[in-house]
């Protein structure tokens, strides 16, 4: 059994222009050590669909399953999600800055953390771990530094505490949306190589959440590609560079200008609004491949007969072969 | 010898601090920008790529130094004098939501520069602000709604409308796909190169995303705390790169490609950017320079050709990479032997 198994995960928004569906279906499994990388676009549902998972999003409407360690995360009640959180589900996000309170010094966030989840471990005990932590993802001078506040950390830095906090419990599964979006790329480097050490060590499962395809190619196991709040392709890794499937997958490769040449070849057209959803593919309108029976939505289906490589399209599903990349 | 378009001349542009520190955002830089090519300038946060950018187009006053365009300095001119130049000059910004008015109906958005220098006014300018429209990919329809009903991809072609209206010879790209998706920074990258085809526009790119830089640029600067760390064309900046910092770059740089994210040697820097208000000594990369040596501490390299026959391909090093070096196994010395 996978450590995570979500099932036909949908989440809806009521607003006065409509209802917003932000997330329509969604099934993936994280294994206990492997990285999945849920990939889109603005508005494709990536962040909407882990936040629901981790009981974060608000006034929205929920159905599906997600099976954590055999929790429903979906039904649970908000001491248990409060328990898990932190303790067996680590999080850090985009913006390390609001993630962090400006007005404490960060050894003490780190100790009030694991304390909190922690009931029987002492406040010197607790400080000592988090000197340990903040000196694990690499914060030179941890032991001076932990008096510091946020402000005196640079992004990079703050970032580093950000998970040097969400490992504080070992966590079975780090959930990271869009981790490195906010930094410089010699940075970026320095944080993703962080994350990869920690899982090697801990054996973490990670979620990462980005719309990085080069960040993708450097973490991934197993690769989700969403669009309009639903998955167009999943499948291992060098299968979605390689072998993929769905034009949607094959444009956002193509967009890339190391994989064009003199001209860049983007997908024309705008993403669909998520109140009034076309009733086929979503994707049909930007589609290059449109053919008639495009108006009915696709089914995820096996391609090439491997059920680690599913696409929702409705081209032929036997052709295993790179078509565009 | 190529047209000099604007000449940047030992350009320092310094500000102050609450603490009375002073932050040296652009420290010494000289450049030229040849007339119909893209320039691009890369770099980290706060290297001054777009401090850099706003005293070329004379947003910012100086501290010292001079900028010259087509021959005439216009550092010290006034904000009257400056104003026949700017139409020349134009800036096209990265937030597609920050530098449009979002009480302001597009058409008029557009047309504020012809309103500005008292070019076309009533059906006349409405006829060219709906050619403008046209031709960056925008229903001229759309002329009387407001900024909050185009997305992201499509504000940026008002801004890039905006900025074209007066047939500029010079348009200083800050940003302008950074704040996009993907798949919509392609559109907007080449409608740029279309523009830049169909009327003989000059272009300073700046941009963090050196795939994105590599793909525009004729030539590229690379800063690093507020100085030009290499400047080449960009065939030879890629494949025979010359300062480590710019191979730390690219280095780290992740590729959408599973083989070449394996099977390459990924060069880590060490610590952070330190600070503007007191840079290092010496050459300002040396804190983080895996072949960092001791009188990199004390002297402060110059920018010049590392071989006399590629006089275009410059770099401010002590130790330039020679041709296959292996950076990622350098380690710094900074011991006085």
């Amino acid at each position: 059994m996978a450590l995570l198994e979500v099932r036909d995960l949908r989440v809806s928004f009521d607003t006065p222009d409509g209802t917003v569906r932000a997330v329509r279906g969604l099934s993936f499994d994280v294994e206990a050590g492997q990285t999945l990388a849920v990939v889109g676009e603005s508005g494709s549902g990536k962040s909407v669909a882990t936040q629901t998972i981790t009981g974060l999003t608000r006034g929205a409407k929920v159905s599906g399953t997600a099976y954590f360690d055999g929790t429903d995360l979906i039904t649970a009640d908000p001491a248990t999600l409060r328990r898990l959180r932190g303790a067996q589900i680590g999080m850090i996000f985009q913006d390390p800055l609001s993630s962090l309170h400006p007005q404490y010094r960060v050894g003490w966030q780190i100790v009030e953390m694991i304390r909190a989840h922690d009931l029987t471990i002492g406040k010197q005990a607790a400080r000592k771990r988090a000197a340990e932590l903040l000196s694990l993802v690499g914060i030179p001078r941890a032991a001076e530094r932990i008096d510091d506040y946020p402000h005196q950390f640079s992004g990079g830095m703050r970032q580093r505490v950000m998970i040097a906090m969400a490992m504080a419990l070992d966590p079975a599964l780090l959930i990271a949306d869009e981790p490195t979006t906010a930094l410089d790329v010699t940075v970026q480097a320095q944080v993703l190589n962080v994350m990869r050490r920690l899982q090697e060590q801990f054996g973490t499962a990670i979620i990462l959440i980005t719309h990085d395809l080069g960040v993708v190619a450097e973490m991934a196991d197993e690769v989700v590609v969403m669009y309009a709040g639903a998955v167009m392709e999943r499948a291992p890794r060098r299968d979605i560079f390689y072998r993929n499937h769905h034009p949607y997958t094959q444009g956002l490769l193509a967009s890339l200008p190391a994989r064009s040449g003199d001209r860049l070849t983007p997908i024309q057209g705008t993403p669909p609004s998520l109140i009034s959803l076309p009733k086929g593919c979503p994707f049909a309108a930007r589609c290059s491949h449109v053919f008639d029976k495009c108006s009915e939505p696709p089914p995820l289906a096996d391609v090439g007969g491997d059920p680690r490589h599913q696409s929702a399209c409705w081209l032929p599903h036997d052709v295993n072969e790179a078509v565009a990349s | 010898m190529t047209d000099v378009l604007l000449k940047v001349d030992d350009v320092r542009k310094e500000f102050p601090t609450h603490s009375k520190e002073v932050v040296q955002a652009v420290a010494g830089v000289s450049l030229e920008v040849h007339k119909g090519e893209t320039l691009g300038l890369v770099g980290e946060t706060g290297c001054g790529k777009s401090s850099l950018a706003r005293c070329m187009a004379h947003l910012y006053d100086v501290t010292s130094g001079s900028v010259w365009f087509e021959g005439q300095e216009i550092t010290k001119l006034s904000r009257k004098a400056m104003r026949p130049l700017r139409r020349d000059v134009q800036v096209i910004f990265q937030d597609p939501y920050g530098s449009l008015n979002p009480r302001r109906r597009v058409g008029s958005i557009i047309g504020d520069p012809f309103a500005i220098h008292g070019i076309a006014s009533g059906n006349e300018r409405k006829k060219k602000v709906q050619e403008l429209m046209e031709l960056v990919g925008l229903n001229p329809e759309h002329y009387n709604r407001f900024p909050a009903e185009f997305s992201g991809g499509q504000r940026q072609r008002i801004g890039v409308a905006r900025a074209l209206a007066l047939r500029p010879k010079l348009v200083i790209c800050d940003e302008p796909v950074s704040a996009l998706d993907v798949s919509i920074q392609a559109q907007i990258i080449n409608l740029l190169s279309d523009l830049q085809r169909e009327f003989d526009l000059t272009y300073v790119f700046i941009s963090h995303d050196l795939s994105v830089v590599r793909h525009v640029s004729d030539r590229i600067a690379v800063m690093y705390l507020g100085k030009i760390v290499e400047l080449a064309p960009t065939s030879e900046l890629f494949g025979q790169t010359r300062h480590p910092y710019t191979r730390a770059l690219l280095s780290a740089l992740p590729v959408a490609d599973p083989d070449t994210a394996d099977s390459r040697e990924q060069i880590i820097l060490g610590g952070d950017i330190p600070s503007a208000t007191n840079p290092p000594t010496g050459c300002r990369f040396h804190t983080r320079c895996p072949k960092a040596r001791l009188d990199c501490t004390a002297e402060e390299p110059v920018l010049e050709p590392v071989l006399t026959d590629k006089p275009d391909h410059r770099t401010a090093c002590f130790y330039p990479l020679t041709v296959g070096e292996d950076l990622s196994t350098a380690v710094p010395d900074l011991k006085a032997s």
